[in-house]
């Protein structure tokens, strides 16, 4: 083995590229963007995991002493739409997907600068609106805001809160629709479609359910705004309005948004996979294929909420059938993640134990959809905690696990310096615990009766109530593990290099951090991504 | 601490049984992919930083395999989902019909009989109970985990959910749609009961009038006999006989006169006029409860002609 100098970081990068607050809040730069959006999605995670705490602070006891049942409403009502819609959402496109898609395929930033800068904005504004709402009076509807109760019986702030969450999605539909061009138009020469990146081909699929299921959302709460400051009719039964239709169309959009959740994640995946096996992922075009599948047939599901609503025994029939056929493309997936570590070279850094947690978990999130989409169980599953643990183990266990994975495995490129590895392996490890201890135990909780949003509950739940608690308590402090010591390794952490992880993809090939304008030259490419067999050629650091 | 909620409904085992299916399938699945995923990950664990391992684009056969198998088995979940939603959603006829009004934070129910409850059913072992479901503000959802049933209480329109109670003893009854401030206090009990115990129960409070006398007592106070009655003016049409039966309506249309078509016509009566008559009704939005419509409606439900019809009424 030759002997390598220790890198160091380059003399100039977009980090350094400016400095003062007026180069960060007026810049166009997409790196410096993500880096905003990663900041302001994780203040927006503290308070949302604060509200969960209090929620797992009063299930604790059956009785509800811990709080009064207002308070508990409005906890568990800022926890969903906090983490849904100001989180969740945004968190790996506008962050990861923000920072590479401009890297991975070889361009010098997205094709609408401008408007990324002002889709963050919008972010921030929708976020202070809403957060205004949650915390001056508070919100009380549960995050979906159903009808009728959130257009006449809530006595909180449902109005600000949506407009809010209105506005929010105008970042998210601008955000998508940057994506979108910039993939169509800003490979660089040699970017075949074919040749991109896993991770581009999940973006580009979650930028197609953003720009088209968006404006449904956007339009259905503002019909809850409109029906509950003017009394028009649209979904209270008093005033002739259906409180059904409200639930098609937020179900149009918000069952969608469980892909925009999880696609990113798994793009996430597909990188990390095969850095840390030396592997060509495994049947590459079923994997992008499948991301496009999830997109379209995602579109047709979202009635699988409402099988107890009283829906025509045949229609719900259809949209249990196509609940099935949305799960193939998830299954194809992963045979195929597990099929790419087959005769491979596998390390076990710590994105890459994130990678083994998302496919565990997420398996079981996937899996635990099964007894959803079916008709016979759901009646008895839905609104129970058999959900929350369900869409947990997709959200948490998958979308937050891939987010973890992706953001340590490119961390170095995004601040070009290391984290500890051994504090987070044992991070990682704790959070794997405390999530499943915080929610394996709410499937039995659900199946043996519990409905969801319960302020005060029968003792003889108390038990799995009481382990899911302690679950989240390790949970919460398995979190804080990454935030330190991520945050340390930018000011103390020992320079990366460019290519820490002897990855392939054109991230890597630029130094770290990148310049602001990313690639000294526009890259060629030649050969079909994930091209391990062949070592990544070494640059030097030096500019 | 019971893991397992209780069976004391003809649904629940078939709901188990198809519940410990996919259970068994899926955790196959799982636990075939993690020990794959651990097995690989050990076994290829990377010994040298110099290994390169040999390419593998990729098979399409075994893209198929894990395609079509997965495709077979999930079609027998949902044939066999489908068929046991099938049932919960078909009531046998000979099901007593008891109706559940939700309003924040009780749930109302009343027997055939007549007999008012709230949050509290009482019904006997073995007898199939078809519940006719409303709420008077905003959506609930009537939950009985031990008979693995739920069916949302929308406000504006019936919903319908039946069971056969197979075991005698007392059950969660749960609101599981969230309506508010005191939701999780919206519960009660199913008390399942031996036939005679049930009549025992029937037998125990004052004897009151049935629905369709209390409906009847109201169709008068309201005078809706003025334009109803044989013989009145006949502004609107004669109600005997109409339950059940396919009307012809002015715009052409046909519907069958259910408990939806006759609430609908009690409370917007312009929707849809049976043919023949002028939209002439006032509307009673406001001024009748859910309860007294479900009177109303058991009234005219109970002005039926046919022998076949008198016989039901009379075995009830």
């Amino acid at each position: 083995m030759m002997t390598t100098q220790a890198p160091t970081l380059p003399e100039k990068h977009y980090l350094n590229a400016g400095y003062g607050w007026r180069s960060w809040l007026l810049t166009t730069d997409h790196k410096r963007i993500a880096v905003l959006y990663l900041i302001s999605i994780t203040a927006m995670f503290a308070l949302g995991s604060f509200y969960a705490a209090l929620v797992r602070w009063n299930l604790l006891v059956p009785d509800g002493s811990h709080m009064s049942a207002e308070t508990y409403n409005k906890a568990f009502t800022a926890h969903g739409v906090i983490m849904v819609f100001f989180f969740l959402i945004p968190s790996i496109p506008a962050t990861l997907g923000n920072f590479l898609i401009p890297l991975m395929i070889g361009a010098r930033d997205l094709a609408f600068p401008r408007i990324n800068l002002l889709s963050w904005y919008i972010y921030v504004f929708g976020a202070a609106i809403t957060l205004y709402a949650l915390l001056a009076g508070g919100l009380d509807t549960g995050w979906t805001f159903y009808t009728p109760y959130s257009t006449v019986y809530a006595q909180s702030n449902v109005v600000i809160a949506v407009v809010g969450v209105f506005v929010t999605g105008f970042s998210s539909i601008l955000t998508g629709l940057n994506f979108i061009v910039t993939i169509h138009t800003m490979r660089a020469p040699g970017m075949t479609w074919f040749r991109m990146p896993l991770f581009v081909w999940a973006h580009y699929a979650t930028s197609i359910i953003q720009v088209l299921g968006t404006p449904v959302v956007a339009v259905t709460i503002l019909l809850v705004a409109l029906e509950r400051i003017f009394h028009f009719g649209f979904f209270d039964p008093n005033r002739g309005g259906d409180p059904i239709l409200f639930q098609h169309l937020f179900w149009f959009y918000s069952h969608p948004a469980v892909y925009i959740m999880i696609l990113p994640a798994m793009g996430v995946i597909s990188e990390l996979i095969t850095c840390f096996s030396r592997k060509r992922i495994f049947g590459y075009s079923f994997i992008a294929m499948s991301s496009l599948a999830i997109a379209v047939i995602g579109f047709l599901v979202w009635a699988h909420h409402m099988y107890v609503s009283g829906m025509a025994v045949y229609s719900a029939m259809v949209f249990s059938a196509l609940t099935y056929l949305v799960a193939v493309p998830s299954a194809i997936k992963t045979f195929n993640w597990t099929a790419t570590l087959y005769k491979g070279s596998v390390q076990w850094d710590t994105p890459m134990i994130y990678v083994f947690c998302f496919i565990g978990l997420f398996l079981i999130g996937g899996l635990t959809g099964l007894f959803l989409g079916n008709l016979g169980t759901d009646v008895h599953l839905t609104d129970t905690y058999f959900i929350v643990a369900h869409f947990h183990y997709i959200m948490v266990g998958g979308a937050i696990m891939g987010y973890l994975g992706g953001l340590h495995f490119w961390w170095p490129k995004i601040t070009g310096r290391r984290y500890l590895e051994a504090w987070g392996k044992v991070s990682s490890l704790l959070i794997f615990v405390g999530f499943n201890l915080t929610f394996f135990p709410q499937f039995f909780l659900g199946y043996v009766g519990m409905p969801r949003r319960y302020h005060v509950y029968p003792e003889e739940f108390q038990v799995l109530n009481v382990l899911s608690t302690a679950g989240a308590t390790i949970l919460g402090f398995g979190y804080l593990f990454p935030f330190s010591y991520l945050t340390y390794s930018v000011f103390k952490g020992r320079p990366a290099g460019n290519n820490p992880w002897k990855a392939k993809g054109l991230e890597w090939t630029t130094t770290s951090p990148p310049p602001a304008h990313n690639f000294d030259e526009t890259p060629t490419v030649t050969e079909e991504a994930y091209d391990y067999a062949t070592p990544p050629k070494e640059k030097s650091a030096l500019v | 601490m019971p893991l397992l909620p209780e069976q004391a409904s003809s649904f629940a085992g078939e709901v188990d049984a198809l519940f410990f299916f996919i259970l068994g399938v899926s955790g196959l699945f799982a636990v075939g992919i993690w020990i794959a995923l651990l097995y690989f990950g050990i076994r290829y664990r990377r010994r040298s930083d110099d290994d390169r391992p040999r390419e593998i684009y990729g098979s399409l056969a075994l893209e198929l395999t894990w395609t079509l198998i997965p495709l077979a088995i999930m079609t027998v979940m949902f044939v066999w989902g489908a068929k046991v939603f099938f049932e919960l959603n078909r009531p046998p006829d000979d099901a007593m019909t008891v109706s559940v009004v939700g309003k924040r934070w009780m749930w109302k129910i009343q027997h055939p009989t007549g007999h008012r409850e709230v949050n509290e059913l009482h019904v006997p072992v073995g007898r199939a109970v078809r519940l006719v479901i409303t709420s008077e503000d905003t959506i609930h959802s009537f939950f009985v985990p031990a008979f693995r049933i739920k069916k949302d209480a929308v406000p504006g329109r019936y919903t319908m959910a039946w069971f056969r109670a197979t075991k005698v003893g007392t059950y969660h009854l749960f609101c599981a749609e969230y309506c508010g401030l005191e939701h999780s206090k919206m519960i009660g009990w199913i008390v399942v009961q031996t036939p005679e115990d049930y009549q025992g129960w029937l037998a125990g409070g004052p004897r009151p009038d049935s629905p369709a006398a209390e409906g009847e007592q109201l169709f008068s106070e309201l005078i809706c006999s003025t334009c109803h009655d044989p013989g009145s003016s006949e502004r609107g049409p004669v109600l005997t006989g109409l339950f059940g039966r396919t009307v012809a309506l002015a715009s052409g249309d046909t519907v069958v006169a259910d408990e939806v078509y006759v609430r609908e016509s009690i409370l917007n009566p312009a929707a849809r006029v049976v043919a023949g008559y002028q939209p002439l009704m006032p509307t009673y939005q406001g001024l009748v409860s859910e309860e007294q419509i479900i009177t109303l409606i058991a009234y005219i439900e109970s002005l039926q002609v046919s022998p076949s019809a008198l016989g039901r009424q009379e075995a009830e």
